[in-house]
């Protein structure tokens, strides 16, 4: 144990984050190998989309886990960068599916240009009071304002809140993310960023189990009108053992086995309830998924629904309970 | 003498001019990227070299850009946008883009002060081996109609030159990113939809090839808010 609060990761990585980066790694190791057998026993030719997409997703896990890894290793600056780029492709999407008009120009602009970048230099320098508030506020109450300012009062309020919605969802929630590491927990200092580790871990396994129990035992659909291929069963496998898996890491968090699989759990079912809703505007919108951008995935935000939903919710409940500031 | 040290400065300029051409069009690309994610979709029409006539809907100044962005280097190299000289030679930096970074064939449009028929002056680009991008509206398209009635250039273009492929395009997006009047692009997704070659039939008269030109064009145009 070390008592230098200030880490230099780039230097000397914290140990607990290279052992679980290399278990990562193997993860993906052997999951590409088993997608490499299947594809040679099942889909030589490439006709089965079932094998296509599953390898199309690993390649794309390949991809995510190695820029959350440089990331982690880069510290603060690094995960706040990734994440405002992760908010800036989720807001694109989010925002191309809106019926915005020309009036609503100047708003949308300020909202990539200044909201944005705003709130992750406010997450940055660790100024909680505003960034807590600076989104439902002052964005909030200024993007009406300037579209107002414009005189186009066609679908107004359906427009306003869909750009509200859009900053909540994609911009404030997934901020959430990098600002755990501005968490100050006695005996935790220096190693916020497993925190980050942690949730985003079992959000996306839990996405994966769900979706590995749902192809071997799924049966009974869970929400037929919105996502017909999540099923009772593979909810129910995959949040548990999610569940399990985020007890089992708790060597790296601040938790107790318990502490860490109630918190697991939380996480799992606010990912799981995200990716329901933003299944429910996709519906609502016509379109399959929200971008093309992650092959086998679809856009950005198919991947990050879950965890834009479990992050602030994690946040609050570790500031309360355990930081001290 | 004389002659020598202005012909190698003749030529260095011109290189230069070349260099920074190429730079700006990676630039003007890498950009149109960042901001649109832009994506092609082929439905119809493949990736061969075969020289083609792209008709697109036009709603904005970037479209061609777009258009050009999706395309392959090998075809973008020798793909060039009909555009309209009035607009692209206004200031000299506009002038930069559109004759040396996108080689642009201009088009004068106002008949007054026309020196060249617009039609003559596409099918000579095609007989030197270049395929065009065209707008067949004529004009930006700034109103809430998906898209505006057709001139009648397309006709008269696949008249003299009956073998080249028409290939329909239609832009998505582009004009919310953009929208008429306003300098700052906002951030959203594009599409660029490539439609099955057409071709002029013998006999076919002027109205029912253009109404037919612009249904294949309009077919391809998402419904809803699809991007």
């Amino acid at each position: 144990m070390t008592d230098d609060a200030q880490p230099r990761f780039l230097v000397s990585p914290h140990p607990d984050l290279v052992t679980l980066l290399v278990a990562l790694f193997a993860v993906l190791v052997a999951a590409s190998a088993i997608g490499y057998a299947l594809e040679r026993r099942l889909s030589p030719d490439g006709t089965n989309a079932v094998i296509e997409n599953l390898n199309d997703r690993i390649r794309s896990w390949w991809v995510m886990v190695v820029a959350m890894a440089v990331a982690l290793l880069a510290g603060k600056g690094g995960v706040v960068v990734l994440f405002a780029l992760c908010s800036f492709a989720a807001l694109r999407e989010f925002l191309t599916l809106t019926s915005t008009r020309r009036g609503d120009h100047w708003a949308l602009a300020g909202a990539f240009f200044i909201v944005l970048p705003v709130q992750y230099w406010l997450v940055y320098i660790d100024w909680y009071g505003l960034y807590s508030i600076f989104i439902p506020v002052y964005a909030f109450l200024a993007m009406p304002i300037v579209a107002a300012l414009r005189g186009d009062t066609e679908n107004y309020l359906v427009r306003i809140s869909e750009v509200q919605w859009a900053l909540m969802i994609t911009v404030f929630c997934a901020s959430h993310v990098p600002a755990l590491l501005t968490l100050q927990i006695p005996g935790y200092e220096g190693r916020t960023v497993m925190l980050i580790a942690f949730l985003v871990l079992v959000v996306q396994s839990s996405d994966v189990l769900q979706y590995v129990w749902g192809k071997l035992a799924g049966r009974t659909p869970i929400a037929p009108k919105l996502s017909p291929s999540k099923t009772v069963e593979g909810f129910a496998g995959g949040a548990l053992s999610a569940t399990a898996l985020g007890a089992a890491l708790s060597w790296m968090t601040p938790f107790t086995p318990v502490q860490a699989a109630l918190l697991s759990f939380v996480i799992v079912l606010m990912g799981f309830f995200g990716g329901l809703v933003m299944s429910a505007i996709k519906r609502d919108r016509g379109v399959k998924d929200w971008g093309h951008m992650i092959a086998g995935h679809g856009g950005f935000i198919d991947r990050l629904d879950s965890v834009v939903f479990a992050a602030p919710v994690f946040f609050h409940l570790v500031r309360y309970w355990w930081s001290t500031v | 003498m004389a002659g020598g040290p202005t012909g190698a400065g003749t030529t260095l300029k011109r290189l230069a001019r070349l260099a920074s051409a190429a730079v700006a069009a990676q630039a003007i690309v890498t950009f149109a990227r960042l901001v649109t994610a832009v994506r092609a979709v082929w439905q119809g029409a493949d990736l061969s070299g075969v020289q083609r006539v792209y008709f697109a809907n036009h709603a904005s100044h970037g479209d061609f850009i777009l258009i050009w962005t999706v395309l392959p280097k090998r075809l973008r190299r020798r793909t060039r946008p009909v555009a309209g000289a009035d607009y692209w030679l206004k200031t000299r930096a506009r002038a930069f883009i559109g004759r040396d970074v996108f080689r642009a064939i201009l088009i004068e449009r106002d008949p007054e002060r026309r020196q060249e028929d617009p039609v003559q002056q596409m099918a000579r680009a095609l007989d030197e081996r270049a395929s065009l991008i065209l707008f067949p509206e004529g004009t930006r398209n700034t109103g809430d109609e998906p898209l505006l009635p057709f001139r009648t250039g397309l006709y008269h273009l696949a008249k003299a030159r009956p073998d080249v492929e028409l290939v329909p395009v239609w832009i998505a997006n582009l004009n919310r990113v953009m929208p008429k009047g306003e300098v700052l692009p906002v951030p959203l997704l594009c599409t660029v939809t490539f439609g099955a070659p057409l071709h002029i039939a013998a006999s076919e008269d002027k109205d029912a090839f253009l109404a037919r030109t612009r249904a294949a064009l309009l077919a391809l145009a998402p419904n809803g808010r699809r991007p």
